[in-house]
């Protein structure tokens, strides 16, 4: 992370004032005990306790906040539930940690144009609770959806294991009111689709809080299908498995979720929630239709007809939403039932062109051993995004730093197979120096220069998302060496 | 015009345009360029960045040149029994020109969807990736080809839309989607523009799926028509046109509309073709709820109208007072979009809706980012000030 600026540390009580002037009460943490639970998010290999918290509950509170940050050069953090899994929201020392937490009002619902403006504080799930009595739902459904603020989730453009039929919240977000950094409130989109000009909004989600602090979102809402039905399919091989899935998104079949989990990960599952997955198998799909029963029905049949085409070693049925949940529990379990085999796990987030998925899995097992960790892989098949879960323990000298180094690899390997370093948890602090892996300078300077409109003096969530931040008037430069043009030979004009 | 076949020349003429000042406008099939006002710039023709870089059905994903013309993607997919499903088409025939020329970069840079963009998404929620030129003569690429990544800004939603302001497109890499092997449309007969937009509502709220929602005040039998369309698998297109009836039982009589008839309204609608004589047409965007207040409006002053996207796309033939447009489609929180008009109303009023200050001084500031110097801003906008 940057180095902490001395000179701000040493305004410290002038900041605190300052704040306290704008959010009275206990809406201003300082007290070394109570930033302790601030110091880190999701991904906790990282930790620093922030400067100081300003917890505002208005619009105009956040915008005086800012507003006064950036007159007086101070660094701004923002937060959600802190939930991240790649160090989005993690504190500076030398900067305020704004949390929304106190924006969790449900604002309007109207089922009429199908949508829910909330405050950024609302929690994922808690959209769909507000609007289920009605038959609706909120689409994208992260694994952290009890906790995660939908704030957030337009932060990182967060996904779930529903997005190949769904999307991820960039196309579910209609419109969201911002403050910049300057302080100004602005709102982009609105209760209709696509904007008048630039799809600002387009860029702001997913931008990781470095482009402005959200107060508001207008999300859609959707009639929940009639019904979901599930199939638990067991393969020899993780390529049967692979090409099971090519077969049935070539057979024009969208399903609401597939994932697929490797043996290591089958195992740990099984034992931490015994819900009956095959032992003797190598890859494991879970297959989720719905919609109208009547499709449910008609696809389940095509699905299970092209799992047994694939020499499919076992295949079951879910018959009632008991046993479609129970296929899901050990899925949703992976992660903490890895967690049981090693006292410390790190999560990777690459995407990959799914036909590469047997290649890649076998090179993570030879980088595996390598590195002198075990890892466990669980797969949202259908849209090629990896889970590899790396077991470590942190207590164990330089395992962290084999962790890192395996993980690192594993994303250089994504890359390398045409894919991205992260699907849907963000680059935040832990991608931040692979960027180069897959951009350009020049590539990464385009985006920098988006950062440069919005906050020219890189006071929002600095140290995130870019390898290295290049003062604005430096990138903004155009680069006409010596007066000469580029390709000077090509004719023109 | 210039045609630029390299990347490299792309690059060193809008390096050299920002040395000597000169503006550029990018045009695919150039479908589009009658929008905006009238303006002087050198012409870059797109047309050499085109053909199939990789095409793999099942990865869904879509590699093409962005001068390769849409209807030649359209039948690469179609092929494949895929689809485009933000639905784009060819501005050709909306604006008295021939259909075929509109290339896929320009139905992007435009974020042109169709009725199927109510439920799938639009241009901006299918575009993954692409490779680009921006104003400062500088190759780079935004997003990815893969259907799933939050790697860096999302370039791509930005350039969607973004009519040639930002950068040019040589070559983009779209999400394709299963086209439904079966395809009905439902459809009501004789209601009025509210109780169509109810209607619509209450069928998009319903579990039928409905993928797409359009009411035609004059159908081809001269009597109003809702139209629902229902795609999907065999079975469950058959369930849910079985119980559409019953779920708008309130709103009227359901029937479904022969194969023929529905594609001729369907394509009516796309290419607006009920206000094809009027001389200015607008596109208004709003809640869906909102656009039977537009008609209230307006059908008294004399205008002509349709709905899609259940309601929340209005287009209106109106050539009154066009402020009178701007500031009902503001007063529900929409906007409005000037797709066509004579010379004096095209050349004074700015095509797309004037945006808030802060928002207009920010789209400037990120114009900006991409094109210091400004050779893409060639007045067609009307708007080029917004930065100072």
């Amino acid at each position: 992370m940057p180095t902490p600026d001395v000179e701000t540390l040493a305004r410290r009580d002038d900041i605190i004032a300052a704040l306290r002037r704008i959010v009275p009460g206990e809406g201003v943490i300082d007290d070394a005990a109570e930033l302790r639970p601030y110091e880190s998010d999701g991904l906790t290999i990282y930790r620093q306790p922030p400067m100081v918290v300003v917890l505002p509950e208005t619009v105009e509170q956040v915008s005086a906040i800012l507003r006064w940050c950036h007159a007086h050069g101070v660094k701004v953090v923002p937060r959600g539930a802190g939930t991240s899994l790649s160090g989005g929201a993690l504190p500076l020392a030398d900067a305020v940690l704004l949390g929304m937490s106190k924006f969790s009002r449900i604002i309007d619902i109207s089922y009429e144009d199908r949508l829910a403006i909330v405050q950024p504080g609302v929690t994922n799930l808690a959209i769909t609770r507000a609007v289920e009595g009605r038959g609706f739902y909120y689409a994208p459904d992260p694994s952290s959806q009890i906790a995660c603020t939908i704030g957030g989730n337009v932060a990182e453009n967060s996904g779930g294991v529903h997005c190949l039929k769904y999307g991820l919240t960039t196309n579910n977000v209609l419109s969201v009111e911002l403050v910049t950094m300057e302080g100004e409130v602005l709102r982009l989109g609105g209760r209709h689709l696509d904007p008048a000009g630039l799809d600002l909004l387009g860029v702001i989600v997913g931008s990781e809080g470095l482009l402005g602090v959200v107060t508001e979102v207008t999300v859609r809402i959707l009639p929940r299908p009639q019904a979901a039905r599930a199939l638990l399919i067991g393969f020899a091989t993780v390529e049967s498995a692979g090409q099971c899935v090519a077969d049935v998104i070539a057979a024009g079949i969208i399903p609401a979720g597939m994932e697929m989990m490797d043996r290591p990960a089958i195992h740990a599952a099984e034992a931490f929630v015994q819900v009956g997955y095959p032992l003797d198998v190598d890859a494991l799909l879970i297959v989720e239709l719905d919609g109208p029963v009547a499709e449910c029905d008609h696809l389940i049949d095509e699905v299970a007809r092209i799992a047994t085409a694939h020499g499919a070693v076992s295949l079951r049925v879910s018959h009632d939403d008991q046993e479609r949940l129970a296929f899901w529990a050990g899925r949703k379990a992976a992660f903490p039932a890895v967690g049981r085999l090693a006292p410390d796990y790190y999560c990777m987030d690459g995407t990959i062109p799914r036909r590469h998925l047997p290649e890649v899995l076998r090179r993570i097992s030879i980088m595996a051993e390598q590195h002198s960790l075990a890892v466990a892989n669980v797969f949202h098949a259908g849209d090629g995004n990896l889970h590899p879960l790396i077991l470590y323990d942190a207590q164990k000298p330089g395992d962290i730093q084999r962790a890192e180094d395996f993980g690192n690899d594993i994303l250089r390997l994504c890359v390398e197979m045409g894919g991205v370093l992260t699907g849907e948890h963000g680059v935040g602090v832990e991608k931040r120096d692979l960027m180069p892996i897959m951009f350009s300078q020049t590539d990464l300077d385009h985006q920098q220069r988006v950062k440069c409109a919005f906050d020219p003096d890189l006071l929002l969530n600095p140290g995130k998302v870019f390898p290295t931040l290049h003062r604005c008037a430096e990138v903004g430069r155009m680069h006409v060496h010596g007066g000469k043009l580029p390709f000077p030979e090509l004719p023109r004009f | 015009m210039l045609q630029p076949a390299t990347i490299d020349e792309l690059a060193g003429l809008f390096a050299e345009a920002a040395a000597r000042g000169r503006k550029i406008e990018l045009r695919g099939g150039g479908s589009k360029s009658s929008l905006g006002a009238d303006r002087q710039a050198d012409i870059v023709d797109m047309r050499s960045f085109s053909g199939i870089a990789d095409y793999d059905p099942p990865e869904l994903v879509l590699t093409v040149g962005a001068g390769t013309p849409l209807a030649e993607v359209e039948r690469l997919v179609d092929n494949q029994n895929q689809m485009l499903a933000f639905d784009p088409f060819d501005h050709g025939p909306v604006l008295g020109g021939t259909s075929g020329q509109a290339t896929i970069g320009g139905v992007i840079a435009a974020g042109v969807g169709g009725s199927g963009r109510l439920t799938a998404g639009g241009a901006r929620d299918h575009l993954l990736g692409f490779t680009a030129v921006s104003g400062r003569g500088e190759r780079f690429v935004g997003g990815a080809k893969v259907v799933k990544n939050v790697t860096g800004y999302d370039l791509p939603k930005l350039v969607a839309g973004s009519w040639g302001r930002l950068a040019a497109l040589t070559e983009v890499t779209l999400k394709v989607l299963p086209r439904p092997p079966v395809v009905v449309t439902m459809a009501v007969a004789g209601l009025d523009h509210h109780a169509a937009q109810r209607a619509m509502a209450c069928a998009m709220g319903s579990s039928a799926e409905v993928g797409a929602a359009a009411h035609l005040p004059v159908g081809p039998d001269s009597t109003a028509l809702t139209l629902f369309r229902v795609p999907g698998f065999a079975p469950s297109v058959a369930a849910r046109c079985a119980a559409l009836p019953e779920l708008l039982r309130d709103h009227g009589r359901l029937f479904a509309l022969p194969e023929d008839e529905a594609a001729v309204c369907w394509t009516a609608i796309r290419e607006v073709r009920p206000l094809r004589d009027a001389p200015v047409l607008w596109k208004i965007n709003v809640a869906p709820s909102s656009g039977p207040a537009l008609v209230d409006h307006f059908a008294p002053l004399g205008a002509s109208w349709l709905f899609d996207w259940a309601g929340g796309l209005v287009w209106l033939g109106f050539d009154g007072n066009p402020g009178l447009v701007r500031q009902a489609a503001e007063a529900v929180g929409g906007h409005a979009t000037l797709v066509r008009a004579p010379d004096a109303l095209r050349n004074t009023l700015p095509m797309q809706h004037p945006r808030m200050p802060g928002v207009a001084a920010l789209e400037a500031r990120v114009r900006r980012a991409f094109d210091p110097a400004g050779i893409f801003e060639t007045g067609r906008f009307l708007d080029d000030n917004d930065a100072h």
